[in-house]
């Protein structure tokens, strides 16, 4: 299937989801006013995906900041992955989080702790 | 003298202010914010993680008045935006505070009330369970999440919020909300 590229701006992240590749990856800033209108693109995808996943998905998030209005959105796309995990497919979520940002690293345990699928805590050391 | 909004920030440092702003809160005067204070925080050298704490708090200040303000009384004496609010950002002696103001509707007062009356008295280890049951178990609204963004502030910056209404007539009051963010 086509891949998902979304290009970052300021305010919302760079997507990239791409099967051919093997590249699952949410970097930047999510903030925006609107998340829900942000997300539903790569939500839909991951409808799609989900009818024929690859045999390992491994879904990199580098998130610098995000607002509560997204952490519901990725919370959708994580719903989704687990399912891909629940259909007998391998799924693996690395969470990055910047050294000293504990905010960071608690909100990916946050996820970690609702969503059964695996998850690596990687620091970024400067 | 009629009301403005500004009357309930009156005991705190406007002129020396790192971000002051009454009006629409738009997503232009957003970005504009974000931008200053980020520019700001970057210049001072404040420490990463107290950076990073500001600028969360921040974006959930002006997303919260972006989203839940109320409409300003027919009766108010100024202009009328659909998302009138006040933002005042200020150093303090250990960190920042940031304080917003806008009007509710008196209808509202008593549920916006009990949410941060059950914040207040929550340890941070509650606050940190009760963040993760509404993102886990509410559905998002067309407003956002309903009253995450104060939970977030709460958990951030580990302290009370401190807030208060002021009656402007029967169907509407102003309200302020401070968050402390400090460095410790």
């Amino acid at each position: 299937m086509e891949p998902i590229i979304i290009e970052g701006t300021p305010k919302t992240p760079s997507i990239k989801f791409d099967e051919k590749d093997g590249i699952f990856e949410i970097k930047g800033r999510s903030i925006p006013e609107n998340s829900v209108e942000f997300y539903k693109p790569l939500n839909e995808w991951l409808d799609n995906y989900m009818q024929g996943p690859l045999d390992k998905t491994v879904v990199n998030i580098r998130l610098e900041y995000f607002n509560t209005s997204s952490s519901k959105c990725i919370l959708d796309v994580f719903k989704r992955l687990e399912a891909i995990h629940r259909s007998k497919h391998d799924v693996e979520i690395n969470w990055f989080y910047e050294e000293d940002d504990e905010d960071m690293l608690e909100a990916g345990e946050d996820y970690d702790s609702i969503i059964k699928v695996p998850f690596k805590m990687i620091e970024i050391v400067e | 003298m009629s009301f403005d909004l500004e009357n309930l920030v009156s005991d705190l440092d406007i002129r020396g202010a790192i971000l002051y702003f009454k009006g629409n809160v738009d997503s232009e005067v957003i970005n504009k914010a974000l931008d200053s204070v980020e520019g700001k925080l970057l210049t001072s050298r404040e420490n990463p993680r107290l950076r990073k704490k500001v600028y969360n708090v921040l974006v959930e200040s002006l997303q919260n008045l972006y989203h839940h303000a109320d409409l300003v009384p027919k009766s108010y004496h100024a202009a009328k935006p659909d998302r009138f609010g006040l933002i005042i950002m200020e150093k303090t002696g250990k960190g920042y505070r940031i304080t917003t103001c806008n009007f509710v509707m008196a209808l509202r007062i008593k549920e916006l009330e009990e949410k941060l009356t059950r914040i207040n008295s929550s340890t941070q280890e509650e606050i940190k369970e009760l963040y993760k049951d509404i993102l886990n178990h509410q559905e998002i609204t067309e407003k956002g999440l309903g009253g995450l963004g104060l939970i977030d502030m709460a958990r951030k910056t580990g302290h009370r919020l401190d807030y208060r209404f002021k009656k402007y007539d029967n169907l509407h009051s102003a309200f302020r909300i401070s968050a402390v963010i400090s460095n410790e």
